[in-house]
């Protein structure tokens, strides 16, 4: 059953076309992701699902109930995790998720168990102030907060954003948890590493959906064969890379350069003699698997040298 | 270590045992390293690891509780200003003003940092050209993507020949052809010789720093170029270095 849907949305500002014509389908306990950079649209469409603005055109539901007509019942069903941090600087930990929960007309104790795992680990400080704690516990509390009245979708914008790795994997830890729990999770991220530990994912830019897949299909339907090479000289690799007329695209990928070539029939071997000639010493290549973001760049129509 | 044995070694970053205690929580916990000139050096740790206290150190913003360092030959205890003047920085979250316009914006950094107004013109037109930017010269700069302002922000970073750049999260949201053309622009400013100091999320931009530290609880846990890191904690990639030594991290962030 889907939980969420948006059919052909589009919305427009002043200035930009935020979102031009986007539709999804969320299933129920699925986490699905919106993965894009800043300025992609995903706000935009977290503030039409959650009813907090209306689509130009185009319609949208959550648990089966209209955005625009029934918004007062899906506020009372979802629970909002903003990309700014939005909760009461000046009242301790406690005093915020009390707050939210009376505005939600239900109290912690009700609904502890749910927020119980991630709460644990803010209560030492409970009586500090929102606005004195470090990002990472500002995340938990938040989180906390937006499912305190137990909504059945959660909606989290940009939650790992200039959250440092290992505070990510841990944050991803307590999304899984949640989708146990049966909770729908729409989440979006600029991380592309973080594509696949979503069931589904759209790939988003400039208010477009380039793609809506499992990350597994989305990886299997590169379309081109990609190799990893290096050696030991990688900043003259690039180029080198880039300066031969086979090479279709090559990128940097951490440790790798990523490369596509135009002829199927270009060989390793031959790729392997042309780095040689340009006198490139530990050369290693291999076919890979593509990854979320090689798959990103190239139906951004941005993988272009 | 006396001021004359930093300058005469090649080092544009010279720091001994910098300490910052605020109350009794010790941000930043002697930590020594070296920079050298043109060099692109990462700097890593887990959120609330203290980098940001150490970098306000390092640019003269904050003083230090104990320890020394020289940042381009200058004490950052009695030469703040010297320093100020020979540093550039940008952060992702704020590097330009978005109400002024592109040329506006070049103009204002370049006087605060004393460039001398004959070559601001030509200077200007040759970095507009570089970036491809002309046609954006009177747009405001909210009005332009992102990733423009990213790359916008960093040479207006060093358009006074800095000898050091300091990049907190730069590229923090960019778009990943975006992120690659941005690491392109800083090869070519430690080409031209500027020292680049870099903070990132990213463990894929670790691979392209010649060294990386990795900050733990206010100490710096390793320090090396990332082929040695990854032999010596027998990993794979960065991420693996990363996650290895920042969970065993005590400060609940």
């Amino acid at each position: 059953m889907s939980t969420v849907t948006a059919s052909h949305i589009r919305k427009k500002y002043p200035r930009a076309q935020a979102l031009d014509d986007v539709s999804l389908d969320v299933q129920e306990g699925d986490i699905f992701g919106l993965i894009g950079p800043d300025g992609a649209g995903k706000t935009t469409l977290f503030r039409i699902l959650t009813t907090l603005i209306l689509p130009d055109e185009g319609s949208a539901t959550v648990n089966g109930l209209d955005v625009v007509k029934d918004y007062m019942k899906i506020r009372a069903q979802v629970g909002y995790m903003p990309g700014r941090f939005s909760l009461y600087q000046d009242l301790t930990v406690e005093e915020n998720l009390n707050f939210f929960a009376s505005v939600f007309n239900t109290t912690v104790e009700e609904n502890y168990e749910l927020v119980r795992d991630i709460y644990q680990q803010i209560e030492p400080f409970k009586t500090r102030r929102a606005g004195a704690l470090s990002g990472g516990m500002k995340q938990k509390l938040a989180l906390c907060c937006a499912l305190i009245h137990k909504p059945t979708v959660l909606f989290l914008d940009e939650p790992t954003t200039g959250v440092d790795p290992v505070s990510r994997k841990e944050f991803w830890s307590m999304l899984k948890r949640l989708k146990k729990q049966g909770i729908s999770i729409l989440v979006s991220t600029p991380y592309m590493d973080e594509a696949s530990l979503c069931d589904r994912i759209a790939l988003i830019q400039d208010g477009k959906f380039l793609k809506t897949d499992t990350p597994k299909n989305i990886v299997k339907d590169f379309g081109s064969e990609l190799w990893s090479v290096k050696s030991d000289n990688m900043s003259k690799l690039l180029k080198d890379l880039r300066a031969n007329k086979d090479v279709e695209t090559c990128f940097a990928f951490g440790d790798a350069h990523h490369v596509t070539h135009k002829h199927e029939f270009l060989k390793e071997e031959e790729l392997t003699a042309y780095l040689k000639q340009m006198q490139h010493t530990h050369i290693q290549i291999s076919q890979i698997q593509a990854n979320v973001e090689d798959c990103f760049m190239r139906l951004s129509g941005k993988y272009i040298l | 270590m006396n001021q004359l044995e930093t300058i005469s070694a090649d080092n544009v970053i010279v720091v001994r045992d910098l300490t910052k205690k605020f109350g009794n929580f010790t941000a930043v916990d002697h930590i020594s390293f070296e920079v050298g000139k043109g060099e692109i050096f990462g700097f890593l740790g887990a959120n609330g690891a203290g980098k940001t206290t150490a970098m306000r150190m390092l640019c003269g913003l904050s003083k230090q509780t104990s320890g020394q360092a020289w940042v381009a030959g200058f004490d950052i205890a009695k030469e703040a200003e010297s320093i100020k003047k020979c540093i550039g920085y940008m952060s992702q979250k704020f590097a330009l003003y978005e109400d002024l316009e592109v040329w506006e914006n070049i103009r204002l950094y370049a006087g605060i940092y004393g460039v001398p107004d004959k070559e601001i013109a030509p200077k200007t037109d040759e970095l507009l050209h570089r970036l491809g930017f002309e046609k954006e010269r009177n747009a405001l700069v909210k009005s332009l993507p992102l990733g423009w302002k990213q790359k916008l922000a960093f040479s207006v970073a060093i358009f006074h020949q800095p000898k050091i750049v300091f990049l907190d999260e730069p590229t923090g949201g960019v778009d990943p052809s975006t992120r690659r053309q941005f690491w392109e622009l800083i090869y070519q400013a430690a080409d031209q010789g500027i020292t680049v100091f870099v903070t990132t999320h990213y463990m894929d931009e670790a691979e392209y720093c010649n060294r990386v530290t990795i900050m733990v609880d206010g100490r710096i846990d390793a320090l090396d170029t990332p082929k040695n890191l990854k032999e010596n904690f027998d990993a794979k990639n960065m991420d693996e270095v990363f996650h290895h030594l920042a969970r065993n991290a005590k400060r609940n962030d």
